[in-house]
């Protein structure tokens, strides 16, 4: 039993790599009051520039992840221009900048339809991994898994601890009164906008680098929307978020060897059973209606001007 | 509560404070600011007195640095400033308390105030210090309280001691009392003489002239964006000041007696509610009645239910058939469509949004509400029907606009209320339900809405208005009742009540014969 289980457990943290990625970063953008519906197209701005960047550089997945976090930011400044300092609709800036995103990276990726990259190797926290059971499930996995957990570890410091986190959760409450008080409500705001484009540039680079690394059109297949429903029935709250992920690569693991097993149910239903999953049990465990007021961004989706 | 003016020696020898020449601000429509000259020395309170549009918040905003003026100087303590953005103002010792709190509800009481001070953050320290300063100028406070759970007044106290935190040397208050009980308000003007005695020089902005004739030692009077006056306002009555204030003498209404029988026609009876929203007030065992021929007001401080208590008359919470009836007819169970239909009328007291569609032409408004005249036949919109009775709302009751083309949003305050208003009387209701009637509305127009609802009162019509404004409900109500924290307190004849009991009961302190004290244990 423990060695099927093992490494379920282990890949199921891969798999969320990418989803606590874009979860964070739209989490933060969300606490300030931007809800940015392009988490997708900035994933696949993102994977398409790091797996360019990492096949031409031959740098692999080192050049990759910082292209990627360049490319989600810039395509996030486009959002940010245009929804921020224009007020443009928040929600239809946000879609357009998916249907973009999903244009521009199949284009591009022409070109690279049948690369592939040579990935990461896991690396081993020395001491840790030899942890009966759990060394290989937590201390066995590749670099940016565990650069995922320590960006959680600072997004939760930051926003429970400092004024910084404060200072997010006030402009998206009452960007009024925030206003009135002296804070400069629109840079927050494009800090935390370009911040949630890079994180997401980065889940995208992982997919296309680490995770799967070769390119197939539009790989990032639905997970940018995944991350955005998680930021909802998180709650605004990283540890929840945390546990989402977790969720969905653990279900996302466990039908690929449902479907190595020859279990009887179609492809496609054991493919869209992460999706399910994960909406169907935070849709459940967040029915708090109190909870869901109590964190909601009160400015969420509205623009705003001095 | 006739308190006297605290001796104050005369205006100060030396620099002033704070003071403004030629303060101009102009915007697309309206000059707000016309060369306004002020002056304020040390340890002085004054006054800035005038009406909603007189321009007294765009002022108070270009010193705090939140507007930009278009011309003018500030001299701050004998030095030519120029307060680009609020932290400038904050820097120089200028604090202000908002009309509308700039709290943010779901943070705590001590985030609220760390948000606003430029120093190392720790929340700890901080609480302390607010503990401190609050109980020295006797503002209690619990700093690890979440704002949302605060009463209005105690929001108003976190304002306050954010600002005395940053040790100011000008404090500015606007309209700092609208949302107080009277009792609340004496403590306040205990602070703030303290605050004075102490050097602190303050802005006091108000349209409510007792309160400034006990707190003030000068005053400068605004009316349409300039200075009209000076004034020593415990050398004034309230009569100079309002001519001052308004150029005319104060408007009163008339209150005849009502000549034909009084039976109940709007009936709660022992009304709960459990609010959807978490940030709402309880309802609780509410009962009352408003007989034909009366006004009935409800005081009390926005936030005790008021708002939950209209959504549950006008139809928009509905709840057991029973628990309202309107001339013995169930129509508790009834949405706000039906409601009307019945006979009920509404005038809300957002005026945009809930008391009229802002994009939508008056006469289309009229369409939405209008159930009982016929505007719609078989489905089908009669735009010519729609647009004569609005003509008729308009010309009936004054309201100035381009007609019943008109987009809602266009009117001023007091014009649009004139027309919901009339809205609803043309209705011919048998009872009607009326928030914050004179809300943000000039004084002339507050002067005949009263009128106009005393009148409708008189002829058969009954009417409960509920509002925060004490003097109002005195002025036009034949009963008054209190709704504090979700319960409502028995309705006492006009004659056999005072501000200082309403007060009272405002706190949630009903005298023990009013509620059984049984129930005292929540």
């Amino acid at each position: 039993m423990l060695e099927h289980l093992i490494p379920v457990l282990a890949g199921t943290l891969g798999a969320a790599t990418p989803l606590i990625f874009a979860g964070l970063g739209e989490l933060v953008a969300e606490r300030t009051g931007v809800i940015n519906l392009g988490v997708e197209g900035m994933m696949l701005i993102g994977a398409i520039a790091g797996f360019a960047a990492a096949a031409d550089s031959g740098g692999g997945a080192l050049a990759g992840l910082p292209a990627g976090a360049v490319a989600g930011m810039l395509a996030a400044l486009v959002f940010a221009v245009l929804s921020l300092s224009m007020a443009a609709n928040q929600a239809a800036c946000g879609l357009a900048l998916t249907i973009f995103g999903v244009g521009l990276s199949a284009f591009i990726g022409q070109h690279y339809v049948s690369f592939s990259l040579p990935g990461l190797q896991p690396l081993d926290i020395p001491g840790l991994v030899d942890i009966p059971v759990l060394g290989r499930i937590l201390f066995h996995q590749d670099p940016v898994t565990y650069l995922g957990l320590i960006t959680f570890a600072v997004v939760w410091w930051v926003l429970r601890k400092t004024r910084l986190g404060l200072v997010l959760k006030a402009v998206g409450e009452a960007p009024d009164a925030a206003h009135a008080i002296g804070y400069p409500v629109i840079a927050i705001r494009y800090g935390a906008t370009l911040f949630g484009g890079a994180m997401a540039g980065i889940a995208g680079a992982y997919l296309s680098t680490v995770y799967t690394p070769l390119w197939v059109q539009n790989m990032v297949a639905g997970r940018g929307w995944i991350a955005i429903a998680l930021v909802v029935f998180a709650t605004w709250n990283p540890t929840r978020l945390l546990l989402g992920a977790w969720l969905f690569g653990g279900v996302t693991i466990l039908q690929f060897h449902a479907q190595g097993l020859g279990i009887a149910l179609p492809v496609q239903f054991l493919a869209a059973l992460p999706y399910l999953a994960t909406v169907v049990v935070l849709v459940l465990i967040s029915r708090d209606k109190r909870l869901l007021q109590l964190n909601l961004p009160a400015s969420l989706g509205k623009p705003w001007m001095p | 509560m006739s308190i006297p003016p605290p001796p104050f020696s005369g205006p100060p020898a030396g620099i002033p404070r704070l003071e403004l020449s030629g303060i101009t601000k102009r915007y697309p429509s309206v000059v707000a600011n016309d060369g306004i000259k002020l002056k304020v020395g040390p340890g002085e309170i004054h006054a800035v007195l005038g009406e909603n549009g007189a321009g007294k918040s765009t002022l108070m905003k270009i010193i705090y640095g939140a507007v930009q003026a278009d011309a003018g100087q500030i001299q701050w303590n004998g030095r030519e400033v120029v307060v680009a953005n609020p932290a400038e103002a904050r820097r120089l010792g200028i604090g202000m308390v908002f009309q509308h709190f700039s709290l943010f509800e779901t943070l705590s009481v001590v985030e609220n105030i760390a948000l606003a001070l430029d120093e190392p953050f720790d929340l700890k320290a901080l609480a302390i210090r607010v503990k401190e300063v609050s109980t020295r100028y006797g503002l209690p406070l619990d700093p690890d309280r979440l704002v949302h759970s605060l009463s209005v007044g105690e929001r108003q106290r976190v304002e306050i001691v954010r600002c005395l935190l940053q040790e100011p040397q000008l404090l500015i208050l606007d309209e700092p009392t609208s949302v107080l009980t009277p009792q609340a308000v004496q403590k306040l003007f205990e602070t703030l003489r303290r605050l004075a005695a102490e050097g602190v020089s303050i802005l006091y902005i108000s349209h409510k002239l007792h309160e400034i004739q006990s707190l003030c030692h000068s005053a400068t009077v605004m009316r349409g964006g300039k200075v009209t006056g000076t004034a020593t306002p415990s050398r004034e009555t309230p009569a100079s000041l309002a001519r001052m204030m308004i150029g005319r003498e104060l408007p009163v209404c008339e209150v005849p007696a009502y000549t034909g029988i009084a039976t109940p026609a709007l009936t709660v009876n022992k009304l709960s509610l459990v609010p959807d929203d978490p940030f709402g007030t309880r309802l609780q065992d509410i009962d009352l009645e408003v007989h034909r021929g009366e006004i009935l007001g409800i005081a009390g401080i926005s936030g005790n239910g008021q708002a939950e208590l209209l959504a549950a008359l006008s139809g928009e919470t509905t709840s057991t058939p029973d628990s309202v009836k309107l001339v013995g007819l169930p129509v508790g169970h009834l949405d706000a469509g039906r409601r009307r239909k019945h006979g009920l009328a509404f005038v809300p007291e957002e005026r945009l949004g809930r008391g009229a569609v802002p994009s939508m032409s008056l006469a289309d408004n009229a369409t939405l509400t209008a159930q009982r005249q016929g505007l719609v036949k078989k489905g089908f919109l009669r735009p010519k029907a729609a647009w004569d009775f609005a003509k008729r709302c308009i010309e009936r009751f004054d309201v100035r606009c381009g007609g019943p083309g008109a987009a809602a949003r266009s009117l001023s305050g007091g014009n649009l209320q004139k027309f919901i208003v009339g809205r609803e009387i043309m209705q011919q209701p048998i009872a009607m339900v009326v928030a914050q009637p004179t809300w943000g509305v000039d004084v002339g127009a507050a002067a005949f809405l009263r009128q106009t609802l005393i009148d409708l009162s008189r002829q058969g019509v009954a009417i409960l208005v509920i509002s925060e404004e004490l003097e109002e409900l005195f002025e036009i109500c034949d009963r008054i009742a209190v709704l504090a924290e979700g319960r409502l307190g028995p309705a006492v004849p006009k004659a056999e009540t005072n501000a200082e009991k309403i007060g009272m009961q405002m706190s949630g302190l009903f005298a023990p014969a009013d509620k059984e004290p049984a129930h005292a244990t929540a």
